[in-house]
Protein backbone atom coordinates (compact mmCIF):
# COMPACT_ATOMS: atom_id res chain seq x y z
CA UNK A 1 0.00 0.00 0.00
CA UNK A 2 1.38 3.36 -0.97
CA UNK A 3 -0.07 6.41 0.27
CA UNK A 4 0.16 9.42 -2.73
CA UNK A 5 1.35 12.72 -0.74
CA UNK A 6 -1.29 14.59 -3.40
CA UNK A 7 -0.27 18.97 -2.83
CA UNK A 8 -3.30 21.34 -2.87
CA UNK A 9 -3.31 23.29 -5.88
CA UNK A 10 -2.11 26.58 -6.26
CA UNK A 11 -4.43 29.10 -4.71
CA UNK A 12 -4.24 32.61 -6.14
CA UNK A 13 -2.09 34.74 -3.54
CA UNK A 14 -3.98 35.99 -0.38
CA UNK A 15 -6.24 32.84 -0.41
CA UNK A 16 -3.53 30.76 1.08
CA UNK A 17 -4.37 29.35 4.22
CA UNK A 18 -8.24 29.44 3.80
CA UNK A 19 -9.41 26.30 4.28
CA UNK A 20 -12.59 25.75 1.82
CA UNK A 21 -15.06 23.86 3.58
CA UNK A 22 -16.08 20.41 2.17
CA UNK A 23 -12.91 20.21 0.15
CA UNK A 24 -9.52 18.26 1.09
CA UNK A 25 -7.11 20.78 1.19
CA UNK A 26 -3.97 21.14 3.14
CA UNK A 27 -3.44 24.47 4.80
CA UNK A 28 0.15 26.69 4.26
CA UNK A 29 2.18 26.17 7.47
CA UNK A 30 5.12 28.61 6.52
CA UNK A 31 5.37 29.93 10.18
CA UNK A 32 5.32 26.37 11.84
CA UNK A 33 7.19 24.44 9.43
CA UNK A 34 10.47 27.01 9.57
CA UNK A 35 9.70 25.98 13.66
CA UNK A 36 10.36 22.50 12.85
CA UNK A 37 13.08 23.33 10.12
CA UNK A 38 15.30 25.68 12.60
CA UNK A 39 17.76 23.45 13.37
CA UNK A 40 18.27 22.49 9.68
CA UNK A 41 18.30 26.18 8.43
CA UNK A 42 20.91 27.31 10.96
CA UNK A 43 22.75 24.14 9.83
CA UNK A 44 22.14 24.42 6.13
CA UNK A 45 23.23 27.83 6.41
CA UNK A 46 26.13 28.15 8.54
CA UNK A 47 27.64 24.73 7.81
CA UNK A 48 26.75 23.85 4.68
CA UNK A 49 25.99 26.99 2.21
CA UNK A 50 28.51 29.14 4.37
CA UNK A 51 31.18 26.99 4.57
CA UNK A 52 30.82 26.47 0.78
CA UNK A 53 31.40 29.90 -0.05
CA UNK A 54 33.96 30.45 2.01
CA UNK A 55 36.34 27.94 1.09
CA UNK A 56 35.46 28.63 -2.68
CA UNK A 57 36.79 31.92 -1.98
CA UNK A 58 39.77 30.92 0.20
CA UNK A 59 40.77 28.85 -2.94
CA UNK A 60 41.85 32.07 -3.75
CA UNK A 61 43.82 32.55 -0.95
CA UNK A 62 47.13 31.93 0.49
CA UNK A 63 45.63 31.22 4.15
CA UNK A 64 47.51 29.08 7.56
CA UNK A 65 44.74 29.10 10.03
CA UNK A 66 46.62 32.00 11.89
CA UNK A 67 46.96 35.60 9.20
CA UNK A 68 44.35 36.60 7.66
CA UNK A 69 43.81 35.02 4.04
CA UNK A 70 45.46 37.42 1.17
CA UNK A 71 44.31 37.30 -2.39
CA UNK A 72 46.41 35.27 -4.45
CA UNK A 73 44.05 35.06 -7.64
CA UNK A 74 44.16 32.07 -9.52
CA UNK A 75 48.14 30.87 -7.73
CA UNK A 76 46.95 27.72 -6.06
CA UNK A 77 45.03 26.30 -8.90
CA UNK A 78 47.72 26.96 -11.35
CA UNK A 79 50.50 25.45 -8.84
CA UNK A 80 48.29 22.38 -8.29
CA UNK A 81 48.58 21.52 -12.44
CA UNK A 82 51.75 22.94 -13.31
CA UNK A 83 54.21 22.27 -10.49
CA UNK A 84 52.91 19.63 -7.91
CA UNK A 85 53.45 16.09 -9.14
CA UNK A 86 52.23 15.24 -5.74
CA UNK A 87 48.59 16.17 -6.44
CA UNK A 88 48.93 14.60 -10.08
CA UNK A 89 49.54 11.08 -8.95
CA UNK A 90 47.41 11.65 -5.85
CA UNK A 91 44.30 12.01 -8.51
CA UNK A 92 45.74 9.42 -10.37
CA UNK A 93 45.75 7.19 -7.57
CA UNK A 94 41.94 7.99 -6.90
CA UNK A 95 40.81 7.86 -10.31
CA UNK A 96 42.54 4.27 -10.36
CA UNK A 97 40.50 3.64 -7.03
CA UNK A 98 37.59 4.94 -7.90
CA UNK A 99 37.39 3.03 -11.34
CA UNK A 100 38.65 -0.29 -9.97
CA UNK A 101 36.32 -0.88 -6.49
CA UNK A 102 33.26 0.49 -7.56
CA UNK A 103 32.72 -1.87 -10.80
CA UNK A 104 33.83 -4.47 -8.67
CA UNK A 105 32.27 -3.74 -5.60
CA UNK A 106 29.16 -3.46 -7.28
CA UNK A 107 29.71 -6.73 -9.62
CA UNK A 108 30.34 -9.02 -6.81
CA UNK A 109 27.51 -7.69 -4.95
CA UNK A 110 24.97 -8.15 -7.99
CA UNK A 111 26.60 -11.61 -8.79
CA UNK A 112 25.99 -12.35 -4.73
CA UNK A 113 22.72 -10.82 -4.53
CA UNK A 114 21.00 -12.85 -7.61
CA UNK A 115 22.53 -16.46 -6.38
CA UNK A 116 20.87 -15.09 -2.69
CA UNK A 117 17.63 -13.94 -3.86
CA UNK A 118 15.75 -17.69 -3.99
CA UNK A 119 13.42 -18.90 -1.20
CA UNK A 120 16.71 -21.29 0.57
CA UNK A 121 16.98 -22.22 4.08
CA UNK A 122 19.36 -19.74 5.70
CA UNK A 123 19.09 -17.10 3.31
CA UNK A 124 18.60 -14.72 5.99
CA UNK A 125 21.66 -15.82 8.27
CA UNK A 126 23.61 -15.30 4.70
CA UNK A 127 22.62 -11.94 4.06
CA UNK A 128 23.34 -10.60 7.26
CA UNK A 129 26.90 -12.33 7.03
CA UNK A 130 27.37 -10.82 4.33
CA UNK A 131 26.47 -7.51 5.53
CA UNK A 132 28.53 -7.48 8.53
CA UNK A 133 31.74 -6.46 5.92
CA UNK A 134 30.39 -3.09 5.61
CA UNK A 135 29.71 -2.05 8.99
CA UNK A 136 33.36 -3.53 10.27
CA UNK A 137 35.24 -2.34 7.18
CA UNK A 138 35.34 1.20 7.32
CA UNK A 139 37.16 1.76 10.73
CA UNK A 140 40.58 1.60 11.50
CA UNK A 141 40.54 -1.93 13.02
CA UNK A 142 39.86 -4.09 9.85
CA UNK A 143 42.47 -1.76 8.18
CA UNK A 144 45.23 -2.78 10.40
CA UNK A 145 44.15 -6.43 9.47
CA UNK A 146 44.37 -5.62 5.99
CA UNK A 147 47.91 -4.05 6.51
CA UNK A 148 49.11 -7.29 8.31
CA UNK A 149 47.36 -9.60 5.71
CA UNK A 150 49.31 -8.12 2.74
CA UNK A 151 52.58 -7.51 4.47
CA UNK A 152 55.82 -9.09 4.35
CA UNK A 153 55.65 -12.81 5.28
CA UNK A 154 51.73 -11.84 6.14
CA UNK A 155 48.95 -14.44 5.16
CA UNK A 156 48.75 -13.45 1.26
CA UNK A 157 52.22 -13.42 0.81
CA UNK A 158 52.40 -16.99 2.55
CA UNK A 159 49.50 -18.36 0.84
CA UNK A 160 51.27 -16.67 -2.92
CA UNK A 161 54.95 -18.79 -1.70
CA UNK A 162 53.03 -21.79 -1.75
CA UNK A 163 52.81 -21.37 -5.76
CA UNK A 164 56.34 -19.88 -5.80
CA UNK A 165 55.53 -16.38 -6.07
CA UNK A 166 57.61 -14.09 -2.97
CA UNK A 167 55.60 -10.86 -3.44
CA UNK A 168 57.64 -9.20 -0.67
CA UNK A 169 54.16 -7.98 0.78
CA UNK A 170 51.99 -6.22 -1.34
CA UNK A 171 51.76 -3.15 0.89
CA UNK A 172 55.01 -2.43 0.08
CA UNK A 173 55.17 -2.54 -3.65
CA UNK A 174 54.54 0.51 -5.82
CA UNK A 175 52.18 -1.75 -8.30
CA UNK A 176 50.21 -3.72 -6.17
CA UNK A 177 49.83 -1.64 -3.16
CA UNK A 178 46.72 -0.23 -4.16
CA UNK A 179 44.88 -3.41 -4.85
CA UNK A 180 45.05 -4.18 -1.19
CA UNK A 181 42.76 -0.79 -0.75
CA UNK A 182 40.69 -2.01 -3.43
CA UNK A 183 40.17 -5.54 -1.94
CA UNK A 184 39.14 -4.45 1.27
CA UNK A 185 36.45 -1.69 -0.61
CA UNK A 186 35.29 -4.73 -2.89
CA UNK A 187 35.25 -7.25 0.74
CA UNK A 188 32.31 -4.62 1.92
CA UNK A 189 30.31 -5.45 -0.95
CA UNK A 190 27.24 -6.41 1.55
CA UNK A 191 25.85 -2.93 1.33
CA UNK A 192 24.99 -2.34 -2.23
CA UNK A 193 24.07 -6.04 -1.98
CA UNK A 194 21.20 -5.72 0.14
CA UNK A 195 20.08 -2.76 -1.71
CA UNK A 196 19.83 -5.04 -5.03
CA UNK A 197 18.43 -7.75 -3.54
CA UNK A 198 15.51 -6.01 -2.49
CA UNK A 199 15.32 -4.83 -5.86
CA UNK A 200 15.13 -8.12 -6.89
CA UNK A 201 12.62 -8.92 -4.93
CA UNK A 202 10.76 -6.34 -6.73
CA UNK A 203 10.34 -7.77 -9.61
CA UNK A 204 7.08 -9.40 -10.78
CA UNK A 205 7.51 -13.23 -11.17
CA UNK A 206 5.20 -12.64 -14.61
CA UNK A 207 7.91 -11.34 -16.54
CA UNK A 208 9.95 -14.22 -15.51
CA UNK A 209 6.91 -16.57 -16.46
CA UNK A 210 6.74 -14.70 -20.15
CA UNK A 211 10.44 -14.75 -20.63
CA UNK A 212 10.47 -18.49 -19.98
CA UNK A 213 7.36 -19.13 -22.21
CA UNK A 214 9.09 -17.18 -25.39
CA UNK A 215 12.20 -19.77 -24.59
CA UNK A 216 14.55 -17.35 -23.22
CA UNK A 217 17.26 -18.66 -21.42
CA UNK A 218 19.09 -17.88 -18.51
CA UNK A 219 21.89 -15.52 -19.88
CA UNK A 220 19.07 -14.12 -22.44
CA UNK A 221 16.38 -13.56 -18.88
CA UNK A 222 19.05 -11.62 -17.30
CA UNK A 223 20.05 -9.04 -20.13
CA UNK A 224 16.19 -8.80 -21.26
CA UNK A 225 14.54 -9.03 -17.87
CA UNK A 226 16.60 -8.53 -14.51
CA UNK A 227 19.02 -5.75 -15.87
CA UNK A 228 16.40 -3.56 -17.09
CA UNK A 229 14.31 -4.25 -14.08
CA UNK A 230 17.45 -3.65 -11.49
CA UNK A 231 18.99 -0.40 -14.01
CA UNK A 232 17.31 2.07 -11.46
CA UNK A 233 18.62 0.71 -8.26
CA UNK A 234 22.35 0.15 -10.24
CA UNK A 235 22.54 3.84 -11.00
CA UNK A 236 21.27 4.58 -7.21
CA UNK A 237 24.29 2.55 -6.09
CA UNK A 238 26.48 3.05 -8.47
CA UNK A 239 26.22 7.27 -7.70
CA UNK A 240 26.52 6.21 -3.88
CA UNK A 241 29.47 4.41 -4.25
CA UNK A 242 31.32 6.18 -6.59
CA UNK A 243 30.67 9.22 -4.36
CA UNK A 244 31.94 7.36 -1.40
CA UNK A 245 35.15 6.26 -3.41
CA UNK A 246 36.01 9.59 -4.33
CA UNK A 247 36.36 10.66 -0.71
CA UNK A 248 37.89 7.36 0.78
CA UNK A 249 40.58 8.35 3.61
CA UNK A 250 41.13 5.49 6.61
CA UNK A 251 41.98 2.66 4.50
CA UNK A 252 44.71 4.44 2.52
CA UNK A 253 45.46 6.64 5.92
CA UNK A 254 45.87 3.32 8.33
CA UNK A 255 47.31 1.26 5.68
CA UNK A 256 50.26 3.54 4.55
CA UNK A 257 50.89 4.47 7.85
CA UNK A 258 49.71 8.08 6.98
CA UNK A 259 52.32 8.95 4.26
CA UNK A 260 50.54 7.40 1.08
CA UNK A 261 53.36 5.07 0.82
CA UNK A 262 55.31 2.92 -1.21
CA UNK A 263 56.09 6.14 -3.86
CA UNK A 264 52.80 7.67 -3.07
CA UNK A 265 51.09 4.62 -4.86
CA UNK A 266 48.82 5.17 -2.03
CA UNK A 267 48.48 8.53 -1.66
CA UNK A 268 44.80 9.07 -2.09
CA UNK A 269 43.23 12.92 -3.04
CA UNK A 270 41.95 12.71 0.24
CA UNK A 271 44.77 12.12 1.74
CA UNK A 272 46.74 14.43 0.11
CA UNK A 273 44.37 16.97 0.80
CA UNK A 274 44.74 16.30 4.70
CA UNK A 275 48.44 16.61 4.36
CA UNK A 276 48.31 20.26 2.63
CA UNK A 277 45.61 21.43 5.20
CA UNK A 278 46.14 20.23 8.24
CA UNK A 279 49.54 19.20 8.26
CA UNK A 280 51.66 21.75 6.79
CA UNK A 281 48.30 24.56 7.30
CA UNK A 282 48.05 25.29 3.98
CA UNK A 283 44.64 26.02 4.06
CA UNK A 284 43.85 27.97 0.72
CA UNK A 285 45.51 25.26 -1.27
CA UNK A 286 43.68 22.71 0.82
CA UNK A 287 40.10 24.73 0.28
CA UNK A 288 41.52 24.03 -3.66
CA UNK A 289 41.74 21.13 -4.07
CA UNK A 290 38.65 20.42 -2.05
CA UNK A 291 36.47 22.53 -4.87
CA UNK A 292 38.19 20.52 -7.33
CA UNK A 293 37.21 17.55 -5.86
CA UNK A 294 33.69 18.79 -5.66
CA UNK A 295 34.04 19.24 -9.27
CA UNK A 296 35.28 16.14 -10.15
CA UNK A 297 32.51 14.36 -7.99
CA UNK A 298 29.47 16.63 -9.62
CA UNK A 299 31.19 16.01 -13.28
CA UNK A 300 31.12 12.00 -12.74
CA UNK A 301 27.48 12.21 -11.05
CA UNK A 302 26.13 14.41 -13.72
CA UNK A 303 27.68 12.11 -16.84
CA UNK A 304 25.89 9.11 -14.41
CA UNK A 305 22.72 10.47 -14.68
CA UNK A 306 22.57 12.34 -18.29
CA UNK A 307 23.80 8.87 -19.64
CA UNK A 308 21.26 6.97 -17.31
CA UNK A 309 18.28 8.10 -20.04
CA UNK A 310 19.75 5.85 -22.37
CA UNK A 311 20.42 2.66 -20.10
CA UNK A 312 17.85 2.70 -16.95
CA UNK A 313 14.19 1.73 -17.30
CA UNK A 314 11.68 2.84 -15.15
CA UNK A 315 8.74 1.05 -15.33
CA UNK A 316 5.45 2.61 -16.20
CA UNK A 317 7.23 4.38 -18.96
CA UNK A 318 5.49 4.01 -22.09
CA UNK A 319 8.38 3.30 -24.38
CA UNK B 1 14.50 -37.68 -10.82
CA UNK B 2 13.33 -33.70 -10.35
CA UNK B 3 13.39 -34.11 -7.14
CA UNK B 4 16.83 -35.59 -6.63
CA UNK B 5 18.42 -32.81 -8.70
CA UNK B 6 16.59 -30.30 -6.91
CA UNK B 7 18.24 -31.65 -3.44
CA UNK B 8 21.61 -31.70 -5.04
CA UNK B 9 21.06 -28.01 -6.45
CA UNK B 10 20.03 -26.96 -2.27
CA UNK B 11 22.92 -28.55 -1.10
CA UNK B 12 25.26 -27.06 -3.78
CA UNK B 13 24.01 -23.40 -2.96
CA UNK B 14 24.07 -24.57 1.03
CA UNK B 15 27.95 -25.22 0.19
CA UNK B 16 28.52 -22.59 -1.68
CA UNK B 17 27.13 -19.73 0.36
CA UNK B 18 28.74 -21.43 3.40
CA UNK B 19 32.21 -21.32 1.51
CA UNK B 20 31.68 -17.71 1.05
CA UNK B 21 30.66 -16.82 4.06
CA UNK B 22 34.13 -18.55 5.51
CA UNK B 23 35.66 -16.62 2.93
CA UNK B 24 33.94 -12.89 3.58
CA UNK B 25 34.67 -13.51 7.83
CA UNK B 26 37.86 -14.80 7.31
CA UNK B 27 39.97 -11.42 7.94
CA UNK B 28 37.62 -10.94 11.36
CA UNK B 29 38.51 -14.70 12.46
CA UNK B 30 41.88 -13.65 11.60
CA UNK B 31 41.59 -10.63 13.92
CA UNK B 32 39.95 -11.78 16.53
CA UNK B 33 42.36 -15.02 16.79
CA UNK B 34 45.52 -12.60 16.22
CA UNK B 35 44.30 -11.05 19.68
CA UNK B 36 45.18 -14.27 21.60
CA UNK B 37 48.21 -15.41 19.57
CA UNK B 38 51.65 -15.10 20.76
CA UNK B 39 53.57 -12.22 18.89
CA UNK B 40 55.70 -14.09 16.67
CA UNK B 41 52.51 -16.36 15.50
CA UNK B 42 50.29 -13.33 14.16
CA UNK B 43 51.93 -12.92 10.84
CA UNK B 44 53.45 -15.77 9.20
CA UNK B 45 51.15 -18.63 10.95
CA UNK B 46 47.97 -19.71 8.70
CA UNK B 47 46.19 -21.81 11.09
CA UNK B 48 43.82 -19.87 12.81
CA UNK B 49 44.09 -21.75 15.82
CA UNK B 50 46.83 -20.49 18.37
CA UNK B 51 49.33 -22.94 19.74
CA UNK B 52 48.86 -21.41 23.43
CA UNK B 53 46.80 -18.55 24.32
CA UNK B 54 47.92 -15.49 25.23
CA UNK B 55 45.44 -13.52 27.45
CA UNK B 56 48.51 -11.06 28.52
CA UNK B 57 47.57 -9.45 24.86
CA UNK B 58 44.26 -7.86 26.46
CA UNK B 59 46.19 -6.99 29.45
CA UNK B 60 48.67 -4.98 27.80
CA UNK B 61 45.79 -3.24 25.73
CA UNK B 62 43.63 -2.41 28.73
CA UNK B 63 46.67 -0.33 30.15
CA UNK B 64 46.57 1.73 27.11
CA UNK B 65 48.72 4.44 25.50
CA UNK B 66 50.68 6.88 26.69
CA UNK B 67 49.63 6.42 30.44
CA UNK B 68 46.10 6.93 29.71
CA UNK B 69 43.55 3.97 30.83
CA UNK B 70 41.79 2.27 27.18
CA UNK B 71 38.43 2.81 29.22
CA UNK B 72 38.98 6.67 28.59
CA UNK B 73 39.32 5.79 24.89
CA UNK B 74 36.04 4.05 25.00
CA UNK B 75 34.25 6.74 26.95
CA UNK B 76 35.36 9.54 24.61
CA UNK B 77 33.98 7.34 21.67
CA UNK B 78 30.68 6.46 23.62
CA UNK B 79 30.17 10.05 24.11
CA UNK B 80 30.78 11.17 20.99
CA UNK B 81 29.09 8.39 19.41
CA UNK B 82 25.73 8.79 21.47
CA UNK B 83 25.70 12.71 21.53
CA UNK B 84 25.62 12.60 17.65
CA UNK B 85 22.69 9.70 17.79
CA UNK B 86 20.93 12.15 20.36
CA UNK B 87 21.48 15.13 18.05
CA UNK B 88 20.34 13.10 14.81
CA UNK B 89 17.15 11.72 16.33
CA UNK B 90 15.98 15.41 17.57
CA UNK B 91 16.73 17.44 14.30
CA UNK B 92 16.33 15.23 11.77
CA UNK B 93 13.12 13.80 12.58
CA UNK B 94 11.91 17.77 13.13
CA UNK B 95 12.87 18.56 9.63
CA UNK B 96 11.23 15.09 8.59
CA UNK B 97 8.42 15.78 9.94
CA UNK B 98 8.42 19.61 8.38
CA UNK B 99 9.51 18.02 4.67
CA UNK B 100 7.21 15.48 4.90
CA UNK B 101 3.75 16.37 6.46
CA UNK B 102 4.12 20.29 6.07
CA UNK B 103 2.88 22.68 3.19
CA UNK B 104 5.12 25.59 3.45
CA UNK B 105 7.13 28.38 1.20
CA UNK B 106 9.92 27.05 -0.82
CA UNK B 107 9.51 23.29 0.56
CA UNK B 108 10.51 21.90 -3.02
CA UNK B 109 13.48 23.61 -3.60
CA UNK B 110 15.13 23.05 0.09
CA UNK B 111 14.33 19.30 0.05
CA UNK B 112 16.29 19.25 -3.37
CA UNK B 113 18.89 20.71 -1.44
CA UNK B 114 18.64 18.55 0.93
CA UNK B 115 19.26 15.72 -1.12
CA UNK B 116 22.02 17.41 -2.81
CA UNK B 117 23.49 17.88 0.31
CA UNK B 118 23.93 13.98 0.82
CA UNK B 119 26.52 13.95 -1.81
CA UNK B 120 28.40 16.61 -1.23
CA UNK B 121 31.98 16.12 -0.11
CA UNK B 122 32.76 17.02 3.48
CA UNK B 123 36.10 18.01 2.47
CA UNK B 124 34.51 21.26 0.65
CA UNK B 125 33.18 22.50 4.11
CA UNK B 126 35.78 21.14 6.36
CA UNK B 127 38.13 24.11 6.33
CA UNK B 128 35.67 26.80 7.06
CA UNK B 129 33.89 24.73 9.33
CA UNK B 130 37.11 24.34 11.43
CA UNK B 131 37.84 27.91 11.14
CA UNK B 132 34.29 28.65 12.85
CA UNK B 133 34.84 26.06 15.52
CA UNK B 134 38.37 27.46 15.97
CA UNK B 135 37.30 31.09 16.37
CA UNK B 136 34.89 29.59 18.88
CA UNK B 137 37.72 28.19 20.60
CA UNK B 138 36.06 24.42 20.33
CA UNK B 139 38.60 22.50 18.39
CA UNK B 140 39.73 19.26 21.01
CA UNK B 141 36.42 19.23 22.29
CA UNK B 142 33.60 16.93 21.20
CA UNK B 143 31.52 19.94 19.33
CA UNK B 144 32.83 19.61 16.44
CA UNK B 145 32.05 16.47 16.19
CA UNK B 146 27.96 16.14 17.61
CA UNK B 147 26.94 20.49 17.01
CA UNK B 148 26.55 19.47 13.25
CA UNK B 149 24.53 16.59 14.26
CA UNK B 150 22.12 18.38 16.11
CA UNK B 151 21.81 20.91 13.40
CA UNK B 152 20.92 18.44 11.17
CA UNK B 153 23.66 18.19 8.72
CA UNK B 154 22.83 14.45 8.11
CA UNK B 155 20.92 14.96 5.40
CA UNK B 156 20.52 10.93 4.72
CA UNK B 157 18.60 10.13 7.76
CA UNK B 158 16.50 13.51 6.93
CA UNK B 159 15.63 11.53 3.75
CA UNK B 160 15.22 8.43 5.74
CA UNK B 161 12.70 9.66 7.96
CA UNK B 162 10.75 11.90 5.06
CA UNK B 163 10.28 8.25 3.19
CA UNK B 164 8.90 6.86 5.92
CA UNK B 165 6.46 9.96 6.83
CA UNK B 166 5.30 9.90 3.18
CA UNK B 167 4.36 5.89 4.10
CA UNK B 168 2.17 6.46 6.83
CA UNK B 169 -1.66 6.85 5.92
CA UNK B 170 -2.41 10.41 6.33
CA UNK B 171 -5.79 9.83 7.77
CA UNK B 172 -4.07 9.94 10.97
CA UNK B 173 -2.72 13.34 10.99
CA UNK B 174 -6.58 14.87 9.66
CA UNK B 175 -8.35 12.75 12.71
CA UNK B 176 -5.64 14.47 14.66
CA UNK B 177 -6.53 17.56 13.26
CA UNK B 178 -10.04 17.58 13.58
CA UNK B 179 -9.27 17.01 17.18
CA UNK B 180 -7.58 20.07 17.59
CA UNK B 181 -4.00 18.83 17.26
CA UNK B 182 -2.01 21.73 15.45
CA UNK B 183 1.36 20.08 13.98
CA UNK B 184 3.29 20.34 17.26
CA UNK B 185 1.06 17.77 18.93
CA UNK B 186 0.62 16.15 15.94
CA UNK B 187 4.14 15.67 15.61
CA UNK B 188 4.35 14.65 19.00
CA UNK B 189 1.08 12.41 19.57
CA UNK B 190 1.30 10.71 15.50
CA UNK B 191 4.21 11.09 14.03
CA UNK B 192 6.58 10.21 16.51
CA UNK B 193 5.58 7.34 17.83
CA UNK B 194 5.08 5.60 14.08
CA UNK B 195 8.23 6.81 13.36
CA UNK B 196 10.09 4.03 15.73
CA UNK B 197 10.95 1.88 13.38
CA UNK B 198 13.41 4.97 11.10
CA UNK B 199 14.27 6.12 14.51
CA UNK B 200 16.02 2.88 15.50
CA UNK B 201 17.36 2.58 12.30
CA UNK B 202 19.01 6.32 12.33
CA UNK B 203 20.05 5.42 15.87
CA UNK B 204 22.35 2.36 14.67
CA UNK B 205 23.57 3.99 12.07
CA UNK B 206 24.61 6.88 13.67
CA UNK B 207 26.65 5.09 15.91
CA UNK B 208 28.02 2.71 13.83
CA UNK B 209 28.96 5.42 11.20
CA UNK B 210 30.33 7.76 14.10
CA UNK B 211 32.00 4.99 16.28
CA UNK B 212 33.91 4.11 13.39
CA UNK B 213 34.39 7.55 11.95
CA UNK B 214 38.15 8.26 11.56
CA UNK B 215 38.98 11.70 9.58
CA UNK B 216 36.67 13.91 11.78
CA UNK B 217 38.30 12.56 14.57
CA UNK B 218 41.89 13.20 13.66
CA UNK B 219 41.06 16.64 12.29
CA UNK B 220 38.85 17.67 15.42
CA UNK B 221 41.00 16.01 18.55
CA UNK B 222 44.27 16.73 19.70
CA UNK B 223 45.20 15.71 23.49
CA UNK B 224 45.58 12.51 23.67
CA UNK B 225 43.07 12.79 27.06
CA UNK B 226 40.22 13.35 24.51
CA UNK B 227 41.16 10.85 21.89
CA UNK B 228 38.74 8.29 20.92
CA UNK B 229 39.44 4.51 20.00
CA UNK B 230 40.23 5.11 16.45
CA UNK B 231 42.83 7.70 17.20
CA UNK B 232 44.29 5.96 20.07
CA UNK B 233 44.16 2.70 18.12
CA UNK B 234 46.55 4.97 15.51
CA UNK B 235 48.46 6.28 18.28
CA UNK B 236 49.24 2.85 19.84
CA UNK B 237 50.59 1.39 16.58
CA UNK B 238 52.96 4.22 15.90
CA UNK B 239 54.46 4.42 19.04
CA UNK B 240 54.89 0.60 19.51
CA UNK B 241 57.12 -1.93 17.50
CA UNK B 242 55.71 -5.08 16.00
CA UNK B 243 56.63 -6.86 18.44
CA UNK B 244 53.39 -5.58 19.88
CA UNK B 245 51.25 -6.87 17.46
CA UNK B 246 49.22 -9.08 19.98
CA UNK B 247 48.20 -6.14 21.79
CA UNK B 248 47.75 -4.00 18.77
CA UNK B 249 44.87 -6.37 17.57
CA UNK B 250 43.59 -6.67 20.65
CA UNK B 251 42.92 -3.64 20.99
CA UNK B 252 41.28 -3.97 17.65
CA UNK B 253 39.31 -6.38 19.24
CA UNK B 254 37.56 -3.97 21.66
CA UNK B 255 37.22 -1.13 19.51
CA UNK B 256 34.94 -2.98 17.04
CA UNK B 257 33.15 -5.06 19.98
CA UNK B 258 30.17 -2.55 20.39
CA UNK B 259 29.69 -2.42 16.18
CA UNK B 260 29.85 -6.65 16.58
CA UNK B 261 27.20 -6.13 19.28
CA UNK B 262 25.10 -3.73 17.83
CA UNK B 263 24.91 -5.72 14.52
CA UNK B 264 24.12 -8.73 16.23
CA UNK B 265 20.91 -7.51 18.18
CA UNK B 266 20.14 -4.96 15.78
CA UNK B 267 21.04 -7.20 12.20
CA UNK B 268 17.58 -7.37 11.19
CA UNK B 269 16.50 -3.67 11.67
CA UNK B 270 20.10 -2.98 9.58
CA UNK B 271 19.48 -4.74 6.87
CA UNK B 272 15.69 -3.70 6.47
CA UNK B 273 17.10 -0.06 6.91
CA UNK B 274 19.52 0.11 3.92
CA UNK B 275 17.33 -1.49 1.69
CA UNK B 276 14.17 1.01 1.97
CA UNK B 277 15.94 4.02 2.12
CA UNK B 278 17.85 2.96 -1.02
CA UNK B 279 14.71 1.56 -3.05
CA UNK B 280 11.67 3.94 -2.13
CA UNK B 281 14.25 6.77 -4.53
Amino acid sequence: MTVQTVDAPPTPAGQTGETRPGRRHRRDRTGIAYLFLSPWVCGALLLTVGPMLASLYLSFTDYDLFTSPSWVGFDNYRRLFSDDSRFLSSARVTATYVLFSVPLKLAAALVVAMLLNRPRRGQGFYRSAFYAPSLLGTGVALALVWRALFTDGGTVDSITGLVGWDTGGWINEPAYAIWVLVILAVWQFGAPMVIFLAGLKQIPQDLYDAAAVDGAGRWRTFRSVTLPMLSPIILFNLVLETIHAFQAFTPAFVVSGGRGGPSNSTLFYTLYLYERGFVQFRMGYASAMAWLLLLAVGLVTAVFFATSRRWVFYSGEAK
Amino acid sequence: MTTARERLKAIAWQALMVLLVLLLLYPVIWLLTASVKPADEILSSLSPVPSRLVPENYRTALDGVAGISVWRFFGNSVLVSVGAVVGNLISCSLAAYAFGRLRFRLRGPLFAFTLLTIMLPYHVVLIPQYTIFKQLDLVGSFWPLILPKLLATDAFFIFLMVQFIRGLPRELDEAAEIDGCGPVLTFRHIILPLLKPALITTTIFTFIWTWNDFFSQLIYLSDPESYTLPLALRLFVDQTSQSAYGPMFAMSVLSILPVLCFFLAFQRYLVQGIATSGLKG
